[in-house]
């Protein structure tokens, strides 16, 4: 069993945090390029969801997934190797921030397009029904997904075939700058349960309660009792993408942001923690990552000559596009 | 010695590959009651855990197959109409075909997607006639577009087992196609054309059902043009080994080719021939769907705008009185 104790809530995310802090600092430098969408305020979700997943559970991720990746397990050096486009990361070198994988941790992968992972978790929940396994698969996504006709889709077959997946929606208040109340009609909570999948609010600043709601959802699908919905009320504190502060966008106020603030998921659990130990888990995770970026940096760039590796699981390799080698 | 049919051949294979492996499902619309012709009886043999009835929700059991190939099974997706793939493309192409590269070869994605009448449907009009191979042979996905019976049930055997996301199509006019068949049917690789008949005047690249007609013509001219039929079989991979052999050989190139002409499948053929400086005695031909082509409804109209018969002896002849 996962341990799940405010210690154990904290620590995980405070990795995220440092590990998000991190990787803010390594795009501001150029060493991740592309950028990232941080996941910083919404720690307690992928916290408390992980925390009630077994080793054999898997997810499937969004575009601002780290927070899920890491709190699935990944090693944060790996990781950080992959954001930095190295050999030795999680999929070397071959996906970043957005494809972020690890089979061997049932992460079945972040994903660069909205709601696309709700299927695929949906199916590897419907192999495990038919495999016997016991798997659990959960789905993250943001608010913005409950717009993809793909998600209601599979929302209906997953009610239908009772299938093992908690499909936790990150309602962050915001699809890049598109407030929620000028997307949803309806609700969140009304869309499944228009499917018939039992739904839940949560507040996704209480890591805690994320946990105790995600463990009730796990309990149901492991006795066949079907999927479940989380809707988790989150916030995140930076822009959508990295990219956002250079181009200034103005959706939110500072008191907006403020008040989420202050509401912090670290802050809350850290106030459980016994004298001592919060500074003990920040030195640990502090050199941790300060470990990662060494690792990172330090890994091999991977030969353009094997660009496409990979592509095929039988090895067939492309025709080149250029039909003379050219010297680089 | 029986006669097999095309639709009856992919049935078989289907068949065969889910009495060998516990692993192989199928989902799609009416598969139970077998509408599209690949389904009939499977589901009673084998099981509506299986075979699996949808509802119409393409987007979601297309991902959903793969999210069950990454659990280790080997689904197998049929779609009722060519177009649905334009519906899936981002579930193909963009989620199936890109798992594997972009985690670093992690994870293979074995899913068979399957259009079992893809092409005219004579009366079908705009949206039920596309016949969309070029695409995903331009995305990278494997794509397959067996010809005969034989070819139809080998391919579709070696689509299921192999570990990549495989789309094969079964031309709606080559469906009646029937064979006689002695002994067993075996699989047919992926990647490996197929000679149809030798001829050492003019090279005519056909695929799927246009192999027939490129066969008729080249049975209706034997007496004066000797015409080497080569049909790839695989779109992609392309065999163009094979390709280069035959048009070094005999110095001519037709290809007919049922898509749209801008950014086709012929366009290619021709192009990889001129790249590999194979001289050629007569400028090449293709013959195809004119570009951005939509199927009018009218039967008149359907047939202005596919490739035929008429065409492609026009052109063979063209070919090889030019020199
Ligand atoms: C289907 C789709 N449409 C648009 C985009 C571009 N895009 C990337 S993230 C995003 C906003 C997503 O919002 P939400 O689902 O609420 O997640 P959040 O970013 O808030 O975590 C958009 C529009 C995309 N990747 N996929």
């Amino acid at each position: 069993m996962n341990e799940t104790g405010p210690a154990a809530l904290y620590r995980s995310m405070r990795l995220i945090r440092s590990f998000e802090e991190q990787a803010l600092a390594l795009v501001r430098t150029g060493e991740i390029i592309g950028g990232t969408h941080p996941y910083i305020g919404q720690e307690a979700v992928a916290v408390g969801v992980c925390a009630a997943l077994g080793p054999d559970d898997q997810l499937t991720s969004t575009h601002r997934g780290h927070g899920h990746v890491l709190a699935k397990g990944a090693e944060p050096r790996r990781m950080l190797a992959e954001l930095t486009g190295r050999q030795t990361g999680l999929n070397q070198g071959r996906g970043g921030s957005m494809h972020a994988a690890d089979l061997t941790l049932g992460i079945l992968g972040a994903n660069g397009i909205v709601g696309a992972g709700a299927p695929i978790a949906a199916g590897a929940a419907w192999a495990a029904l038919r495999q016997g396994s016991g798997r659990v698969v959960a789905s993250f996504f943001g608010d913005g997904a409950l717009n993809q006709g793909v998600l209601l889709e599979t929302l209906n077959l997953a009610g239908l075939w009772r299938l093992p997946v908690l499909f936790v929606c990150e309602n962050n208040g915001y699809a890049t700058t598109l407030p929620v109340e000028a997307a949803v009609a309806g609700s969140a909570l009304g869309r499944a349960a228009a499917f018939g999948i039992p739904a839940e609010q949560v507040d996704g600043m209480d890591a805690a309660a994320v946990h105790a709601a995600a463990a009730r959802a796990v309990a149901r699908a492991r006795t066949g009792q079907g999927p479940s919905f989380l809707e988790c009320r989150t916030y995140r504190y930076e822009g959508h993408h990295t990219m956002e502060r250079r181009i200034r966008l103005r959706y939110r106020s500072t008191e907006e942001v403020e008040a989420w603030r202050a509401r912090d998921p670290l802050e809350r659990t850290a106030g459980l923690l016994a004298a001592g130990q919060r500074a003990a888990i920040d030195q640990e995770i502090a050199e941790l990552i300060a470990e990662a970026v060494e690792f990172a940096l330090a890994g091999p760039h991977p030969d353009p000559a094997e660009a496409l590796k990979y592509l095929y699981a039988d090895g067939l390799l492309p025709r080149p596009g250029h039909p003379v080698e050219v010297a680089r | 010695m029986t006669k097999l049919s095309y639709a009856k051949a992919l049935n078989r294979a289907l068949a065969d590959e889910l009495a060998r492996d516990s692993g192989v499902c199928v989902f799609g619309e009416d598969l139970g009651a077998g509408l599209s012709g690949l389904t009939p009886g499977l589901r009673d043999r084998f099981g509506a855990e299986r075979v699996v009835d949808t509802p119409l929700s393409e987007q979601a059991f297309s991902s959903l197959a793969l999210g069950a190939a990454l659990a280790g099974m080997r689904p197998v997706v049929e779609f009722q109409i060519p177009s649905l793939l334009f519906l899936v493309f981002e579930q193909i192409a963009n989620q199936a075909h890109k798992i594997s590269l972009m985690t670093g070869g992690q994870i293979s994605a074995p899913v068979t997607f399957v259009v079992p009448g893809s092409g005219s449907r004579a009366g079908w009009a705009g949206q039920h006639s596309d016949h969309p191979y070029s695409l995903f042979a331009h995305v990278g996905v494997k794509t397959l577009l067996p010809a005969t019976p034989t070819d139809a049930y080998g391919l579709l055997v070696s689509a299921i087992r192999d570990p990549d996301p495989v789309v094969l199509f079964g031309p709606t006019g080559a469906m009646g196609v029937r064979e006689d068949v002695t002994g067993e049917l075996l699989p047919v690789p992926i990647g490996a054309a197929r000679l149809h008949r030798a001829g050492t005047d003019v090279t005519v690249v056909a695929a799927g059902h246009l192999v027939h007609e490129a066969l008729a013509v080249a049975e209706e001219l034997a007496p004066e043009v000797s015409v080497e039929v080569f049909d790839p079989r695989t779109l992609y991979p392309f065999d163009f080994a094979a390709l280069f052999a035959s048009v070094g050989r005999t110095g001519r190139l037709v290809v007919v080719d049922d898509s749209n002409r801008m950014c086709g499948l012929a366009a290619e053929v021709i192009t990889a021939v001129a790249e590999q400086g194979i001289p050629l005695r007569a400028a090449p031909r293709r013959v195809t769907r004119p570009d951005g082509a939509v199927l009018p409804f009218a039967i008149g109209l359907d047939r202005a705008v596919q490739p035929d018969r008429e065409q492609l002896r026009a052109a063979v002849l063209a070919a090889v009185q030019a020199n």
